[in-house]
């Protein structure tokens, strides 16, 4: 079978926009398999699935279960594995999101298949599905063969950039095989934040401060940039800065922390130590703002500003605020 | 308590990687280390041992006989035994996770932990298989870990919040960085390990079905420029932005 199945991500009622990047990984891939893609939405009902089908998914299948209105690993887990028991897929593909980094080693797992993480490239060769894969946090680059039907692939988000690529995108209804009574872990509660921001990891536009800022007092400065530049930008931080309890680890770019690759990152007070420089190198347009002229980071920056960082930031979260504005 | 946390061994983060021209890394010069996020386990086993005033930490690790250098660094941290299981560890984690979950099968201990990642392949997919495989439920992404009342409660970091989960032993447990940091081997330690049991067997990895067909050095990104000097170089930079490189 030649068909692809793309697993969507939903947020608030709406496929994420990873899911656009998955459908469209899907499509490429499809067309080079001569088959179909389908999308599968398993939430807990309601998910208005129209940018798929523009995105080029033939079928959308949505999987609803009131015990799946959030995520769950094992509830989803055993949503997608049924699913995919009978049916048959060339390759199946998930984001590379937290939930996906989550999701797709269980399904694998439970499926037997094997399964190639965080890929920025997909292509066909002698009928097999070969993906490109960033190792040592993006110091080498492997292009791998997987070696198994369907083909288990997350694709890293905001690689794929999504192309418009109309299709009925007909909605069907399929039955959500999970068994709540089997599920083991219990969640207690929820602390802090609501995560209204995209994890680093996700967002297509990162602000990463480092230790040139001197103190943690400063990132309000950074936040004042991310905010210019709208509800898709998150912070990041070097690991310094983390290791220095300054900043928590989960906004940690580089090897010990995220790899990163959206689409505009700037690197403010980050000198560019070879495993921060490797985490994020990938990123689409790179901005370096640094007081040291022979600072590391202007090596792979494709914009560099040399300054105080503290003159530097205000005037530019004021300028790029009109920009977006006007 | 009995607890198995998995380690692997990785060139240091610092190491610069250059790929030779048969598709492998050049390991001379090379520094290699316990992948830090196995480190973060190693620590929240003791922690969880030590809490427990009673059990053995047993440090596990796949690779080839060069990983027994980062078994007994773990038996040096506090570890209380080890076991390697040899084998060529390639880029299917599916492997992997099933000689582990062979050992594991054997061994039924009440926690087994894992790096949430290994900072090498990067693909942060072997412990949960491991998990599916060994039909033990998992949490993964998990900032601390404490076992009470038979059951492993864990603080998982999510999309800027923490979930507090609690899940019955045995199970698998990944972990991240929270307030993990690795303690320093003490002198007494690095003795004491030279002692303690270290066995080895052939991993039971069967075939891996995911193969490398070429590595290579990333390209090297087109040259940049410096746009200006301070808060006077901030108008032109948003124009590039703007209009050529389109990203605003």
């Amino acid at each position: 079978m030649s068909n692809v199945l793309a697993v969507i991500e939903v947020k608030d009622g709406a496929p994420r926009r990873v899911a656009n990047e998955v459908v469209t990984a899907a499509r490429a891939l499809a067309d080079g398999l001569g088959g179909e893609v389908h999308a599968l939405i398993v939430s807990g009902g309601g998910a208005s699935p129209d940018a798929l089908g523009a995105h080029g998914a033939d079928v959308v299948y949505e999987c609803a279960d009131d015990s799946l209105a959030e995520y769950q690993s094992e509830g989803y887990t055993q949503a997608v594995a049924g699913f995919l028991d009978g049916r048959d897929y060339a390759a199946v593909l998930f984001g590379a999101t937290s939930q996906g980094k989550d999701l797709a080693p269980r399904v694998a797992g439970r499926l037997g298949l094997p399964l190639a993480s965080d890929v920025t490239g997909l292509e066909v060769a002698d009928g097999a599905v070969v993906a490109t894969r960033p190792v040592y946090a993006g110091k080498a680059i492997a292009r791998v063969h997987i070696d198994a039907s369907p083909a288990l692939v997350s694709v890293r988000p905001n690689v794929f950039t999504p192309v418009e690529a109309r299709r009925p995108g007909a909605v069907e209804t399929v039955e959500a095989r999970v068994d709540p009574s089997a599920w083991k872990v219990r969640r207690r509660e929820v602390l802090g934040g609501s995560g209204d921001r995209p994890d680093v990891g996700e967002a297509p536009i990162v602000v990463s401060g480092g230790r040139g800022m001197q103190d943690p007092a400063n990132w309000g400065m950074l936040e004042e940039l991310r905010d210019a530049l709208g509800p898709s930008a998150s912070l990041g931080a070097s690991r310094a800065v983390v290791d220095a309890g300054w900043r928590p680890h989960a906004e940690q770019v580089g090897q010990t922390g995220k790899t990163v690759s959206p689409q505009l990152y700037f690197a403010v007070g980050i000198s560019g130590a070879i495993q921060h420089l490797a985490g994020m190198r990938t990123a689409g347009t790179i901005v370096a703002i640094n007081k040291d002229p022979d600072a590391p980071i202007f090596k792979v920056a494709d914009y560099g500003v040399v300054g105080d960082a503290f003159e530097v930031l205000p005037r530019l979260a004021e300028e790029i605020r009109r920009a977006r504005a006007g | 308590m009995n607890i198995v946390v998995c380690i692997k061994r990785v060139p240091d983060t610092a190491a610069r990687i250059r790929v030779t021209p048969g598709g492998g890394i050049d390991a001379s010069g090379v520094k290699y280390v316990i992948s830090p996020y196995d480190e973060f386990a190693l620590e929240a086993a003791l922690r969880v041992k030590e809490a427990a005033g009673s059990g053995t930490v047993t440090a596990l690790s796949v690779g080839d006989a060069a990983s027994a250098e980062q078994l007994r660094a773990a038996l040096a941290m506090g570890a209380d035994d080890a076991v390697l299981l040899q084998g060529e560890v390639g880029m299917d984690g599916l492997a992997t996770a099933r000689a582990i979950a062979a050992e594991i099968g054997e061994r039924r201990p009440d926690l087994v932990l894992f790096g949430m990642k290994a900072v090498d392949g990067d693909q942060q997919q072997v412990g949960l298989m491991t998990a599916e495989l060994a039909g033990l439920p998992a949490v993964s992404v998990a900032a601390s870990v404490v076992v009470e009342n038979g059951k492993a409660v864990c603080h998982r970091e999510a999309e800027g919040s923490i979930e507090v989960l609690e899940v019955p032993l045995p199970a698998v447990v990944t972990i991240t960085k929270g307030e993990h940091e690795p303690r320093y081997p003490s002198l007494k330690g690095i003795m004491a390990a030279k002692r303690k049991p270290l066995a080895e067997k052939a991993a039971a990895l069967g075939d891996g079905r995911i193969t490398v067909r070429d590595l290579s050095e990333p390209a090297a990104r087109p040259e940049g420029r410096i746009v200006g000097q301070g808060a006077a170089a901030v108008p032109e930079l948003v124009r590039l932005l703007r209009e050529e490189a389109k990203v605003l």
